[in-house]
């Protein structure tokens, strides 16, 4: 099986009530359980069905993934700067398997 | 009179046996078909979510290609005009395909704390189809649209 992998974009300086873009990719087969591979046989489902960010301990941001979400999910969502944090975002995959990563954002201006 | 009693068990019988038999019928015609998600298992799936609150269309923009070359990655895009204050935002939001195996695509939670609404994610698609937003408020309103995608190559095995 492929490592999976995270990889999270956020901008390390920004400027006070910008709205930033966050960019996230994680590596992961998502087999729908309804491929076959080369023998004939249905691969199982395993899929990354929940997908959480929280910013300094809040929730921020979530998504539940079905079996239509393609190979390597993307996400990119937005985010209104007020203060200097950390993002905590986490994964969750059918085998309750949790990946995760943290990034700091730093407030480098006040308006 | 027995002959009349005799008569009536006969109805009651051939009654019910016509009865097994259309059932049997229907349950032929039926069954075939019930692998695939139809766009009325779709309605109706939104139509529990709503609980028949009235859906407004406009103030979304989905974001999708008119034609996906390959049904396996289609980027979905989406941008609602919502002030996203504590007690005006976007709570949710439901993406659905109407004709893959299974209508449910991906269900977003936002919070006030991301200053507007819109996300970015990729999905696959079985066939041409047309692809759903369903938004709920924190107000309780509904905010629907659809758009449709002609897909060239299906993303198989959704």
């Amino acid at each position: 099986m492929n490592k999976v992998k995270p990889r999270v974009k956020v901008p390390k300086k920004t400027v006070f009530g910008e709205i930033i873009e966050i960019k996230t990719l994680i590596r992961h087969p998502m087999h729908s359980g309804r491929m076959k591979d080369a023998k004939g046989e249905k691969i199982p489902r395993q899929i990354i069905n929940t997908f959480n960010v929280k910013f300094n301990g809040r929730d921020v941001f979530g998504m539940t993934l079905e079996p239509s979400i393609s190979t390597n999910p993307y996400i990119a969502f937005p985010f209104k700067v007020k203060e200097t944090g950390v993002f905590d975002f986490e994964w969750i995959d059918d085998n309750r398997q949790k990946y995760s990563i943290s990034k700091t954002m730093i407030v480098s201006k006040k308006k | 009179m027995v002959n009349t009693m005799k008569l009536q068990k006969m109805k009651k019988i051939s009654r019910r046996s016509a009865l097994y038999l259309l059932g049997g019928i229907t349950g032929t015609i039926l069954t075939p078909s019930l692998p695939l998600s139809k766009p009325n298992q779709l309605l109706e799936r939104i139509d529990t979510l709503t609980q028949g609150v009235a859906k407004v269309e406009d103030k979304i923009l989905l974001n999708l290609p008119e034609v996906a070359e390959n049904g396996n990655i289609v980027k979905v895009g989406f941008e609602i005009k919502n002030p996203m204050v504590a007690n005006n935002y976007i709570k949710h939001v439901y993406i659905f395909a109407e004709k893959n195996p299974a209508p449910d695509v991906a269900k977003f939670f936002f919070t006030p704390e991301m200053g507007i609404c819109s996300a970015t994610t990729k999905i696959r698609l079985s066939k041409t189809q047309s692809v759903y937003l369903l938004a709920e408020n924190s107000n309780g309103q509904f905010l629907m649209t659809k758009k449709k995608v002609k897909v060239t190559i299906g993303g198989c095995g959704v």
